[in-house]
């Protein structure tokens, strides 16, 4: 209350210097008080019931007239008051639920957390960076009983929270399969019926799904409609794409899967990513695959970790960059 | 980024005639105006993407909301002229095996 009446005999102050005046200075000062009548919430009609105050004291032979019309514009003031103060509502329930996203993210982060194993066969690298803040790109590595590497990468369409739900849906069928079911068809089979029966008619999710064996050096692989990976050959240093054909997720509950095999030799590199990699815009301007794999060209000699980071950071430094969609890349040497 | 999209019936046929880019913004308005026309019993719906040069994928989750709608509704839906960048896209998620899609037409009639 105190502060009001200071602010109301400043705001006279101030007032009387213009009207006699009409310096800058009292203008600034109107100024810094709004400033503080915004802070303090003061709503727009208390400020012209201020002015109506201030000005009878200045002046008490003002025209009725004028006196009249200054309580009409009080009148009209008042749906302002109320807009603004559904303004500062809207505020403060935005930044609640900013904060209660980002306690999401972080819960989901845990959620997903995957360790990169540590074999002497194969050098593996990732990088995953969400558009928003909860991502909608999947992957996790499993190293089973028999020492083989099981690595998914899977895409929720539909992005941001409703994509990210559904990845954690995918998390937890993924934890519940028999480690005998582990090979990538057989996953992808189940996968798809979980997927087939929960998930809203618009979403899809797609997966690539492979083993790799450490004592054969073989790979073997699934795919549920999922963005093609590439294959680097040691020997000829060359890039292939790793075609293998499958329905996405959650289109047919009788969806099967054929499981493709790939022998690796040392040096040689699989690389497995999702279309927000070869899907991102600098600017206007489509990145083509050919584009992306250019980039992944480019890195490729850099042990995996360190290329797959590069190549994300040469793709954020394009002019214009923007990424549109989640992006995940995995990066997989044979060592020996 | 703009679309346009324009209905006409042709016979027993709806032909639903798509331009522009079909993405996450413009893809509920593509939604709005083929779900309903699927979803009726026996529908025979075509829709021409010839001048469609971008569709990513919420787009493609709009088509498979509609060839869902037309298995429970006994209704058919086809999909014809696709460009190559957007048959990329159904050949890549294998939907070109489970739904009726033509890609672009290549000197005169397929």
């Amino acid at each position: 209350m105190d502060t009001t009446k200071i602010d109301a005999s400043k705001y006279k102050m101030l007032l009387k210097s213009y009207i006699e005046s009409q310096n800058e200075q009292s203008l600034y000062g109107a100024e810094q008080i709004t400033k503080t009548f915004i802070k303090n919430n003061i709503l727009p009609e208390e400020i012209v019931n201020l002015h109506i105050q201030a000005l009878t004291e200045l002046y008490p032979d003002l025209l009725i007239e004028f006196k009249h019309s200054m309580n009409f514009l009080l009148e009209t003031m008042i749906s302002y008051g109320l807009a603004h103060q559904e303004y500062q509502y809207l505020r403060e329930k935005q930044s609640q639920i900013k904060s209660e996203i980002s306690v999401a993210a972080n819960v989901q982060d845990t959620l997903l957390k995957t360790t990169v194993p540590q074999i002497d066969e194969l050098d593996i690298g990732v990088i995953s960076v969400p558009a928003h803040q909860m991502n909608g790109d999947y992957h996790h590595f499993i190293q089973g009983k028999d020492g083989s590497i099981g690595i998914a990468i899977a895409d929720v369409i539909g992005k941001g929270i409703p994509a990210a739900l559904c990845m954690s849906m995918i998390k937890y069928a993924m934890d519940s399969f028999p480690e005998q079911l582990m090979r990538p068809n057989s996953i992808l089979e189940n996968l798809n019926r979980v997927v087939e029966r929960n998930v809203d008619p618009s979403m899809f999710i797609t997966m690539f799904y492979a083993q790799f064996d450490p004592d054969s050096g073989k790979l073997f692989y699934s795919s549920a409609g999922h963005e093609p990976g590439f294959l680097y050959n040691a020997v000829t240093k060359e890039f292939q794409d790793i075609e293998a054909r499958g329905l996405v997720l959650g289109i047919n509950s009788d969806s099967t899967y054929k499981q493709y095999e790939l022998q690796l030799n040392k040096g040689d590199i699989v690389i497995m990513l999702t279309d927000g990699v070869t899907e991102c815009r600098g600017g206007k301007k489509f990145i083509e695959r050919e584009e992306a794999l250019d980039i992944i060209r480019q890195y490729i000699h850099l042990p995996p970790q360190e290329a797959a980071e590069m190549i994300y950071k040469h793709f954020e430094n394009l002019q214009d960059f923007n990424l549109k969609d989640d992006f995940t890349l995995i990066i997989l040497e044979k060592k020996v | 980024m703009e679309i346009s999209i324009n209905v006409k019936e042709e016979n027993e046929k709806v032909v639903i005639n798509v331009s522009g880019e079909i993405d996450v913004f413009t893809a509920p308005q593509l939604k709005e105006k083929i779900i309903p026309l699927v979803s009726a019993e026996n529908a025979e719906v075509i829709v021409d993407f010839k001048d469609v040069n971008y569709m990513d994928s919420t787009g493609l989750g709009v088509l498979i909301n509609a060839y869902k709608a037309t298995k429970v509704n006994n209704s058919h839906i086809k999909i014809i002229n696709l460009q190559d960048r957007v048959y990329r896209i159904f050949t890549i998620t294998g939907l070109d095996e489970v739904m009726d899609i033509n890609p672009v037409m290549r000197g005169g009639i397929k």
